[in-house]
């Protein structure tokens, strides 16, 4: 088999490095060897990718998915979540610690990283818990979780309520310079609610979750940053209040780094539609202000990731009352698309569209790739920007269906996807694993 | 075969013939038991509503449809089965339409989604109430002949009211204007864009108001910290007899029930001369009958 490969004439897109525009890509040995405006000659037994009218641009990298192993592998496992990470051009994912068991200790962070190595698709970087079992009690033994593998602390899914806990934590993290990621609720204050607080929750007579649930919690979290020194990183960002916040702190110069995710970017509060339960998450989809204070946010810098927040869920989970719905979507297999949207749109460049996907994200958790610079590890997505097609949940990797998106037109496709110089994915087939699906 | 889900949906020529067609329910009209006779009507309650249940039942039976009740007590529900195989084994058993009360606001759309008989709403958590609705519509209309132009003030806990937001739909689509009045903690945003005027000042709206509806306040909205104390609401909110003199001439005083006697409404006044409380109760029949009519047969 080749270990070299030569993309040639594709619109290569490297924000980091400055790139945009058509250029041939040689990889070898895993690695990029080098970035040409020039045409390149084909080297003796070098694979070629015909790229021209497409785009060749780093591995997309996802800060904030849930592989629901161990413990809910009937809603996913860290098999099925790579590849479906690789069919939606993702070349990297951090794994979320509120598996069943919690990923609060090292022999946690181990099974993942053994499950990724045999799964052998993209890199699975995990994350570990803030506190014991998630409960917001006691921090949980972040050194032996760093020195296992994890990038980022968190208690991902609920927020720390005790603000004296927090404040050790961000302290404590400062030794191993991680980041500390979090999600930003407070529960007095989205008690009972179900979607995001406004005209359309009084229409439905569902219990609103205000904003100022997040916003509070951010401003808390900003000051204890301060004072700490620490790296927060704030995931799923949703409002304008927390947006407004972030712009202000990171002028200040704190350490503070963020994400949105795609369906916080796409759909407002009225997706919810008449109780669509594909609909529901956490933060809730919000208004359509805050839709476009994001969309700002993302094209100026103040967030630096699109993450997905991919968070599959078994088809009861879904079809129950609004109230019991679980929250949560996938979004591995749309992020891009999605992303793409607003590129068409205009709100939007594409190459801040592929940095919020690639250099963005590694540079908030000090991640390896993100770059096509030579010496770069070659995981590379090979993108048609203006392919159309359906999106058809039956047909995704994920184990789970649970999208809002389901026949959803879009334009913009992942066509290939390499990891270390190594396809693992091409025109809708995963590839190198043989285990059914 | 039609839903009835909320007021939301249906326009206003299609409230109007509902309406219209429940004054021939009203007792010593004609005999309308071959309506519905050889069908089975369910009435699905997963919360407790004798009131409403007990409506529902005797607009079927007049119907001369046969009744199946079925209450959450004791059910499968508490074994794990959702509510989506409830509806759906109760459907299989044949029935013409689900009369269904829940306390999730959505559950009968839901519900409707899934099943092909009739689903009736006969209340959803916070979101709608719309046979109340209709009544309410339906004892004032007799009352007026017509809503256009009259003001009713719809007066309580609109931000957990079912029957605030189907009466706001219903009396909006009729032509009335509709005036609430709640503390700021039970206002929720967008009432406005639903067709609303909003205000928290009882004694400078109450002079304008053809009718007032007082709703229903839980009292634990108190614990909750919606309201200081159940005092202080009754005297900022309550419809007491001081108040009750500074109405309109020809104004009524309205209530869905049951009725917390001293704290949204008084004694006298619920019982007074303005009162048309048992007059809904009655009107409730003949509407019902009319909704079965149009969603069962
Ligand atoms: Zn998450």
């Amino acid at each position: 088999m080749s270990s070299t490969v030569l993309f040639r004439r594709g619109r290569v897109i490297d924000p980091r490095n400055g790139v945009d525009g058509v250029r041939d890509v040689l990889v070898r040995d895993g690695k990029v060897a080098e970035v040409s405006e020039a045409p390149l000659p084909v080297p003796q037994g070098a694979e070629v990718v015909e790229a021209n009218g497409k785009w060749v641009v780093p591995g997309f990298i996802d800060l904030h998915v849930h592989l629901r192993e161990p413990g809910e592998e009937g809603k996913e496992t860290v098999l099925t979540g790579c590849r479906a990470a690789v069919a939606g051009g993702f070349t990297a994912v951090v794994a979320m610690p509120n598996t069943k068991v919690v990923n609060d200790n090292g022999m946690v962070t181990e099974l993942v990283l053994s499950r990724a190595r045999a799964a052998n698709l993209c890199h699975v970087y995990p994350a570990g818990a803030i506190t014991k079992g998630l409960k917001g009690e006691e921090m949980a033994e972040m050194g032996e979780l760093v020195s296992a593998g994890c990038v980022a602390i968190t208690d991902d899914g609920r927020p720390v309520m005790n603000a004296a806990l927090m404040r050790r934590a961000l302290q404590y993290s400062t030794q191993f310079d991680v980041p500390i990621m979090v999600h930003e609720e407070d529960l007095t204050l989205s008690a009972g609610g179900a979607m995001h607080e406004g005209p359309t929750s009084t229409r439905l007579g569902l219990r609103g979750i205000p904003a100022s649930a997040e916003v509070a919690m951010v401003a808390r979290d900003l000051v204890l940053l301060e004072e700490t020194g620490a790296r927060l990183h704030l995931a799923h960002v949703s409002c304008e209040g927390s947006v407004r916040l972030i712009r202000e702190a990171k002028r200040r110069g704190l350490r503070v780094t963020s994400e949105v995710t795609p369906h916080h970017l796409i759909l407002d509060d009225r997706a919810v539609g008449d109780y669509d339960t594909h609909a529901k998450m956490a933060p809730p989809l919000r208004s359509n202000r805050d839709v476009e204070a994001l969309r700002e946010a993302i094209a100026d810098g103040t967030v630096e990731a699109i993450a997905t927040d991919h968070a599959p869920h078994g088809v009861l989970d879904k079809l129950v009352e609004f109230e019991k719905g679980i929250n949560g979507i996938i979004g591995l297999e749309t992020a891009f698309s999605l992303t793409m949207e607003l590129v068409h749109a205009g709100a939007l460049t594409a190459k801040r569209a592929v940095e919020l996907l690639t250099h963005g994200p590694a540079k908030a958790f000090g991640l390896p790739g993100g770059h096509l610079a030579p010496g770069a590890p070659a995981d590379v997505t090979v993108v048609a920007p203006e392919e159309e097609w359906t999106v058809d949940a039956h047909r995704f990797y994920s184990r789970s269906r649970n999208t809002p998106f389901h026949g959803r037109k879009q334009k913009g496709r992942v066509v290939q996807t390499w990891v270390g110089g190594r396809k693992v994915f091409e025109n809708g087939q995963v590839g190198p694993s043989k285990e059914s699906r | 075969m039609r839903h009835l889900l909320g007021i939301e949906g249906w326009r206003r020529d299609e409230l109007e013939a509902l309406l219209d067609r429940a004054k021939a329910h009203l007792p010593g009209g004609p005999d309308t038991t071959h309506v519905l006779r050889g069908r089975v009507v369910a009435n699905l309650f997963f919360e407790d509503s004798t009131r409403t249940r007990t409506s529902f039942h005797m607009a079927a039976k007049g119907l001369g449809a046969s009744v199946m009740n079925w209450t959450q007590t004791g059910s499968s529900v508490s074994k794990g089965e959702t509510l989506l195989d409830t509806a759906r084994n109760i459907e299989a058993t044949g029935v013409a339409a689900i009369v269904m009360r829940h306390k999730s606001s959505g559950a009968p759309h839901l519900v409707a989604k899934h099943v092909r008989c009739a689903v009736i709403n006969a209340g959803d958590g916070t979101h709608e109430h719309p046979s109340q609705a209709l009544l309410d519509a339906f004892t004032l209309r007799r009352r007026w002949g017509s809503l256009d132009g009259r003001t009713v003030l719809i007066l309580g806990d609109i931000m957990h009211s079912r029957v605030a937001r189907s009466n706001l739909l219903c009396l909006k689509a009729l032509g009335a204007r509709v005036v609430l009045c709640a503390p700021p903690t039970l206002t929720p945003p967008g009432l406005e864009a639903m067709g609303a005027e909003v205000t928290h000042n009882l004694d400078a709206v109450l002079p304008q108001a053809d009718a007032v509806m007082c709703l229903r306040l839980q009292l634990e909205r108190q614990t909750e910290n919606f309201l200081p104390s159940l005092r202080e609401y009754s005297r900022l909110f309550g419809l007491n007899a001081a108040r009750e003199e500074r109405m309109k001439e020809g104004a009524v005083v309205m209530h869905p029930g049951p009725i917390n006697r001293g704290v949204e409404i008084a004694p006298a006044v619920a019982d007074g001369p303005r009162s048309v409380i048992l007059e809904q109760v009655s009107n409730g029949v003949a509407v019902r009958r009319a909704i079965l009519e149009v969603c069962a047969s």
